[in-house]
């Protein structure tokens, strides 16, 4: 390859116009949305609903720092806080977190990428988002009626004796949220198997698709087994069955088991697709062939294998075997070598590649430099000894806040960023949202940073006081979270803003390869007008050089 | 590859199975109930959870290879329901590890 090919210009978006007819302008009334099949649409309206349920979710986390700028219990009463850091867990992690890329970035690309005009099922796919809704209904229902406070983990017995809050509406609504996880995720394998164009063969497929079969492959797996663990919650709490408690005859390890079988996969859930963003958006912006494409492909199917192995790392100090808890912890050792491929692999590819800084880039360092970090003090948590240290103080929290905020949310807001202009025809204005990702950056390190501190000179965490000696660290955690919502406020007023006012972004804006880049944008209902027949390797940039008409005449 | 895929699916949809069949397998998930009532009056000891869940595993794989038709399905669809299998197997093993050596003590 000539190297004055990969180094592309951005076209022209002075000439750039919207298509006459697109997803978005087909049909126009509410119930053309509502009972829509297209998987654009669906995307949409995830993307309005998670929305939604984040700044709910970020509320709770606002009212948790503002508690801990002291250290007394000033702002709310003790057991008020046990249940905004619930709500802020349970929120989050289940209607944001979880469905935030597949449902809505995955939703949108995947039958694109892979050259389909829908996704195998479309129904199935409006019916998970109907349950999504219903899900999100019947948490929001408990967190009107009064709350839950069994942190985000329902804890046996704790939430089937002890507390007399809305457990089991709240573990409804998982439960029902969880079935619109398991469909997305039996949509994506399904749609991935049978309904790749012709050429689009499995190692022709953009990195994206991999990662969330791979993610797919955890909803379906994983996601029953928390499901029938909350009916048992409800039941033991409604009908008395001993199953978790204790003076039923129950064992409350036997919850924690079941638990974190599917909720550590489920952090794989989360991160697996984010990853899949970063793959893209790398390559984009360095204008290479991801380095190592099947290591990087069959890494995200490791961690998926590998994270149904390792799940009683969260249980070390909770009284298992230690024989058992010796074998979980060099498994968990395990998951460090995928991740450690990809993470290596991204930065290969950045070596002597043509780097440009737009937004998405920005946010996918952000993600680098985080989950790095955040990955890194898993090793620590996984290893037995610091764990008796270590769990259950703030340098857990701030573990998973760096992997899944630091690292899943900054991939989703790369991936929103990057692909805005093929959902809405239209870029987001490019300084400011640049500040934003700054902004972004270096108010998650001031919230979180200090947090491992704190955790590891032992503040506890899920409590509403501390010692005073512990308030300065959180005072700088409290101000580093404000300046983090700027970061996701800006966004969320140039995102509209963009819509009617932001420059027409023509096709292609960023020169990418994917067959999304190769189709109008926004992309017509049938995304397609005649199937492509794909005769290239994916992140080909030789191959887009070469294309005098890359771009899809604009139809209608 | 992808249209010998669409055909070889459509062939399985349209694979039929007799009422003989569902008849015969519906009467031998009946005689198992009747068998698992039975065995319950029977005290067997430590064998008593072995053979319910003994005569229940073997129920569920009547159901999943003829009403779900699995047994007529491609390779695909079986390794994935041998994949649910499979996950399912690392849940009780991998819990069982704990619980048998829970008793060990300290190494």
């Amino acid at each position: 390859m000539s190297s004055t090919n990969t180094i592309v210009q951005l076209p022209d978006q002075s000439t750039a116009q919207l298509p006459r007819k697109h997803y978005l302008n087909q049909e126009h009334t509410l119930k053309s949305w509502l009972l829509t099949g297209d998987h654009k649409r669906i995307a949409m309206l995830y993307l309005f609903s998670i929305t939604f349920f984040f700044f709910i979710g970020g509320a709770f986390a606002s009212l948790i720092r503002l508690q801990l700028l002291t250290p007394g219990s000033d702002l709310l009463a003790p057991d008020t806080y046990n249940k905004v850091f619930s709500m802020h867990g349970i929120v989050m992690i289940f209607l944001f977190l979880v469905p935030s890329v597949p449902a809505t970035l995955g939703n949108f690309l995947i039958p694109i990428m892979i050259g389909a005009k829908d996704l195998a099922f479309p129904k199935i796919n409006l019916l998970s988002w109907y349950l999504f809704i219903a899900g999100g209904l019947f948490i929001l229902a408990a967190m009107i009626l009064g709350g839950v406070d069994t942190g985000w983990t329902f804890t046996t017995p704790l939430s089937t004796h002890y507390l007399n809050t809305h457990v089991v509406t709240a573990a409804l609504g998982i439960f029902i949220a969880g079935f619109a996880s398991i469909l997305t995720g039996l949509n994506f394998i399904v749609t991935i198997h049978r309904m790749r164009a012709p050429g689009m063969t499995w190692f022709r497929l953009p990195l994206f698709v991999w990662g969330h079969y791979a993610a797919s492959i955890l909803m379906v797996l994983g996601t029953p087994v928390l499901a029938i663990t909350l009916v048992l919650v409800a039941l033991e709490r409604t009908i008395g069955i001993g199953v978790f408690d204790p003076t039923k005859g129950g064992d409350p390890l036997l919850f924690q088991h079941l638990f974190w079988f599917y909720s550590h996969p489920a952090v794989y859930i989360m991160i697996l697709p984010g990853m899949a963003v970063i793959s893209e958006v790398i390559s984009t912006f360095s204008r290479k062939r991801v380095f190592g494409y099947t290591a990087v492909a069959f890494s995200s199917v490791a961690i998926a294998i590998f994270g149904f192995f390792v799940w009683a790392h969260h249980m070390f100090i909770m009284g298992i075997s230690n024989y058992s808890a010796l074998v979980f912890s060099l498994l968990t050792m395990l998951v460090a070598v995928p991740s450690a491929i990809k993470i290596f692999n991204w930065a290969a590819t950045l070596y002597k590649g043509s780097i440009t800084f737009e937004t998405p880039m920005l946010y996918a360092f952000g993600f680098l430099g985080l989950f790095t970090i955040g990955g890194l003090t898993g090793v620590f948590l996984g290893s037995m000894g610091m764990d008796v240290h270590l769990t259950e103080t703030y340098f857990i929290v701030a573990h998973f806040h760096f992997v899944m905020v630091g690292g899943m949310l900054m991939a989703y807001l790369a991936g929103l960023h990057f692909w805005w202009p093929k959902m809405t025809g239209r870029m987001y204005p490019e300084s400011i949202s640049k500040l934003a990702a700054v902004v972004t950056f270096i108010g998650f390190i001031f919230t979180f940073f200090p947090q491992f501190v704190l955790g590891y000179l032992g503040m506890p965490r899920r409590y509403a006081s501390y010692p005073p000696e512990f308030q300065v660290l959180n005072v700088l955690s409290t101000a580093g979270a404000s300046i983090l919502a700027v970061g996701y406020l800006l966004p969320m007023l140039y995102m509209p803003w963009s819509l009617k006012y932001g420059k027409i972004a023509g096709n292609n804006p960023w020169q990418a390869t994917g067959l999304e880049w190769q189709i109008t944008s926004p992309p017509l209902t049938e995304n397609f007008v005649e199937t492509p027949i794909v005769d290239h390797e994916a992140y080909d940039y030789e191959w887009l050089a070469n294309q005098t008409e890359h771009e899809v005449k604009t139809v209608g | 590859m992808s249209q010998h895929g669409a055909t070889e699916l459509e062939h399985q949809e349209h694979h039929v199975v007799g009422p003989k069949v569902y008849l015969a397998v519906f009467f031998a998930l009946m005689i198992c109930t009747g068998l698992t009532t039975w065995v319950a009056f029977i005290d067997l000891g430590v064998l008593n959870p072995v053979i319910a869940l003994a005569i229940a595993c073997f129920k569920a794989c009547l159901v999943v290879l003829f009403f779900m038709h699995i047994h007529y399905s491609s390779k695909l669809l079986k390794l994935t329901v041998a994949s649910g299998l499979f996950i399912f197997l690392v849940l009780v093993t991998m819990t069982l590890s704990d619980y048998i050596s829970r008793a060990w003590g300290l190494w």
